[in-house]
């Protein structure tokens, strides 16, 4: 139960911090990335409030034997970076600019953004799929 | 109103708050694509309701918020074609990727994680140049 209302007030805390950030703005994440046009830097601001506790965050997780809930701390994944990392992060990466969405704020544009909220989701959707039936079909290589 | 990048920091640590919540609490990393890539593919099953309680008070909390008034609704900047063509690289990009923002961004950077940082300065460098794409043949 604590597991749950955990996830309820993380998820809710996140999603209040992308609506307040601006992160769900399309026009806003689209002016970030136009460096050679009207540039926006507002998302380094957005980045650097998150990141920055976070490094403490983690050296506080990494003395604790377990989180709240017993669980066990997240062990860092072996830091290979294959082609599976680059490609993926380039074809997220061109998506991302062409419609100013990434995951976090595409779910939490779902109820706020209409239409085209939920265009983008389901096709969101349709790619994580698409990405379970492909890879089910690789020769075994481990996926983290 | 604040000022824009007032705005984006104090959203900014709310983001890095609910990092820091469900790290310590759950030990578990706040990445939204894995949150919701494992429940579309099955590979997330053994702790669904955990993500499916995270991924319904991040649509829910935001509705509210725009309800009463403390933040504006999104507005489209691409059309159907351009929205469903950016949809699946994004949903596969971030699976074959294994992270996005949040995860390789947020969690993977304040962790000094190669990897996070590698995937963060290649998702930026084809997100800048999606802009430049979309801009030449009149998407923007």
């Amino acid at each position: 139960m604590t597991r749950l209302l955990i996830a309820a007030l993380s998820g809710g805390l996140f999603g209040a911090g992308l609506l307040v950030s601006g992160m769900t703005d399309p026009a806003k994440v689209r002016g970030w990335l136009d460096i050679f046009g009207a540039w926006d830097p507002t998302l380094a601001f957005v980045l650097g409030g998150a990141v920055v506790p976070m490094f403490f965050v983690w050296r506080l997780a990494a003395r604790r034997p377990a989180a709240l809930t017993g669980a066990p701390m997240p062990a860092l994944p072996p830091q290979r970076l294959d082609g599976r990392l680059i490609g993926g992060a380039a074809l997220f990466g061109l998506g991302w600019g062409l419609a100013g969405l990434c995951p976090g704020p595409a779910i939490a544009s779902l109820a706020i953004g209409g239409t085209p909220a939920l265009t983008f989701m389901a096709a969101m959707v349709a790619g994580m799929a698409l990405f379970g039936l492909w890879n089910n079909r690789q020769p075994r290589a481990a996926l983290a | 109103m604040e000022p824009d990048w007032i705005m984006g920091l104090i959203g900014g640590l709310m983001i890095g708050g609910a990092a820091a919540l469900y790290l310590l609490g759950n030990g578990r990393i706040m990445g939204a694509s894995g949150l919701l890539g494992g429940l579309i593919d099955g590979t997330g099953r053994a702790n669904w309701t955990e993500r499916a309680v995270f991924l319904a008070a991040l649509v829910l909390v935001p509705a509210l918020m725009v309800a009463a008034g403390l933040g504006a609704a999104s507005e489209p900047v691409a059309g159907t074609g351009v929205l469903i063509l950016a949809g699946l690289l994004v949903g596969f990009g971030t699976r074959l990727g294994n992270g996005c923002t949040s995860g390789h961004g947020v969690c993977g950077i304040s962790r000094l994680s190669w990897r996070g940082i590698a995937a963060t300065g290649i998702y930026l460098a084809t997100g800048v140049l999606a802009v430049i794409i979309a801009r030449m043949i009149g998407w923007a």
